[in-house]
């Protein structure tokens, strides 16, 4: 069994045009289930393009995206109520209130039992006291927190980030990094994150794949890539990257 | 493309669930959905009752006006009904959730017509209700008749509503004034307050060709001569049936071309 066959989430040569802009040139890399990865890069870097071709939301160009072993976005309804997604580019139903937006979403995904999964995951997640208002009556922390809510609904095996902890306070933040890592290790998850926060990634993913220009540019442990950029912290390794300094320069090139 | 067969009446519960939670919250959605439809059976009703009292013909054709008003009214508001709950996943930028999930097309296109009936069926029925009580014009009386000029006009509405809902996956929001006017180019063409001949000829074969113009010449046959044209009420259910397929696959084209170009990702302008 080749590792294209065996990795949750195996993405080839995948090649993504619009009109006259490449957003994504022929990339390649391959998840094992139950690893927690990062895409970093800077904006513009293709990294919501590489996503969304995971999610079957985007066609590829050409290359090919395998999703536990099913075609994207082809075959996308074979594994689609195995998969989720969190990003702060969607938003759910304003005037229904978060029970009534979990529950619609909970019966989208055939999940059983959606009461007390919601009841669950609000206890998981601090939702009581919100249950009962209207999702566009949140602070925009508690939408997150709702939105990862959401993403956990069916108990995914492939879930995919996008800055699940933006407009969190430190603590609750934290709080939410702890219940990913509890969630992903619990149900051996595979987890694409792609973020801005380093530590987050630092903390989270034992891999990061690190993009400029619809290109990847490194790909390695969050340990690996600070020895070789002789860095601290992925802060200064992502700035590296992105203003093509030192080692980084040289990769690139 | 792969194409599901499963096919999934829980998934299409939930998202009529989801547009009734919304239609529930929310009181001035309610009152649209009469007020435009009283407005303008009001406005022809009265001018009817003008007309009634110095026209010959009109005396006979008495109702011919409030009740072209009433089905012009269910074909537009069919497609209204269902545009606009498609509409309302753009505006509170839903759709990337719903194109995530499970959710077939085909689930997500019944669910859409059931919101178009019962979104119908709350601004129509005391509307109706009102027109007998004001004019003493039952469309209820019209009886199977109503149920086939019912059947054909909610069979166009749907078709062109699947249509738009394919354009607006392409375009985005850009493509929103398509959902409030498409159905008013129809409205000159399929003889809603007149009849087909008064069109110039090259412009009837256009409107033979619309499936509402038999079901509003079928009206008028019922109301003046009293006659039920099964044949006309066929003619417009085949044509039917060739839009809707064409609605269903135009929406399949542009599905798939909104996953080439990224617009389901930026459904904004």
């Amino acid at each position: 069994m080749d590792a294209a066959v065996k990795s949750a989430i195996a993405v080839d040569r995948l090649v993504k045009t619009y009109a006259t802009t490449t957003a994504v040139k022929g990339i390649s890399f391959s998840l094992m289930p139950g690893t927690m990865t990062g895409l970093l890069g800077g904006n513009g870097a293709g990294k919501s393009t590489t996503i969304a071709t995971i999610m079957g939301l985007l066609t590829p160009t050409s290359g090919t995206v395998r999703v536990l072993g099913a075609d994207m976005p082809r075959q996308r309804y074979r594994v689609l109520h195995r998969m989720n997604f969190q990003s702060p580019y969607v938003d759910m139903p304003m005037r229904l209130t978060v029970r009534q937006n979990l529950r619609v979403f909970g019966d989208l995904y055939a999940v059983p039992d959606i009461a007390g999964r919601i009841d669950q995951l609000a206890s998981d997640l601090d939702l009581r006291e919100i249950l009962d208002r209207p999702s566009g009556k949140l602070s925009a922390g508690q939408k997150t927190r709702v939105s990862v809510a959401k993403s956990l609904l069916n108990n995914p095996e492939v879930l995919l980030l996008d800055e699940p902890t933006a407009s969190l306070d430190p603590d609750t933040a934290d709080w939410v990094r702890g219940h990913l890592e509890r969630y992903c290790r619990a149900h051996n998850a595979t987890v694409l994150l792609a973020s801005h926060n380093m530590a987050e990634v630092e903390r989270l993913c034992e891999r990061v794949i690190m993009m400029k220009k619809g290109e990847i540019v490194d790909d390695d442990t969050p340990q690996q890539l600070l020895a070789r950029y002789g860095r601290e912290t992925l802060e200064d390794v992502f700035l590296d990257i992105a203003r093509g300094r030192g080692d980084a320069q040289q990769r690139v090139s | 493309m792969e194409i599901s067969m499963e096919f999934s009446p829980h998934r299409v519960a939930a998202m009529v669930r989801r547009y009734w939670y919304l239609l529930r919250s929310s009181w001035p959605r309610i009152l649209d959905l009469i007020y435009w439809p009283m407005v303008q059976m009001l406005m022809w009703g009265f001018l009817q009752t003008y007309i009634q009292q110095n026209a010959g013909f009109f005396v006979q054709a008495g109702g011919v006006f409030i009740g072209s008003v009433l089905l012009w009214d269910i074909l537009f508001r069919g497609q209204l009904g269902f545009s606009i709950s498609f509409l309302e996943e753009m505006y509170a930028r839903n759709l990337g959730n719903i194109m995530m999930s499970p959710l077939r097309p085909a689930e997500f296109i019944l669910s859409l017509i059931i919101m178009s009936l019962i979104r119908l069926a709350i601004g129509m029925i005391p509307v109706t209700l009102l027109a007998i009580w004001f004019f003493g014009f039952n469309l209820w009386g019209l009886g199977l008749a109503l149920g086939a000029f019912f059947a054909n006009l909610m069979l166009t509405s749907w078709a062109i509503g699947i249509l738009v809902a394919g354009l607006l996956l392409r375009n985005g929001l850009g493509a929103e004034t398509l959902a409030w006017t498409f159905m008013f180019l129809l409205l000159p063409l399929c003889c809603v307050y007149y009849p087909v001949s008064v069109l110039p000829v090259w412009l009837q074969w256009i409107a033979w060709a619309l499936p509402p113009t038999y079901v509003f010449e079928g009206m008028r046959e019922l109301l003046i001569h009293h006659t039920f044209r099964a044949d006309l009420m066929l003619q417009a259910l085949a044509l039917n049936a060739v839009l809707f397929s064409a609605g269903c696959v135009a929406f399949g084209l542009l599905l798939g071309s909104a996953r080439r170009h990224g617009t389901l990702l930026q459904t904004g302008e």
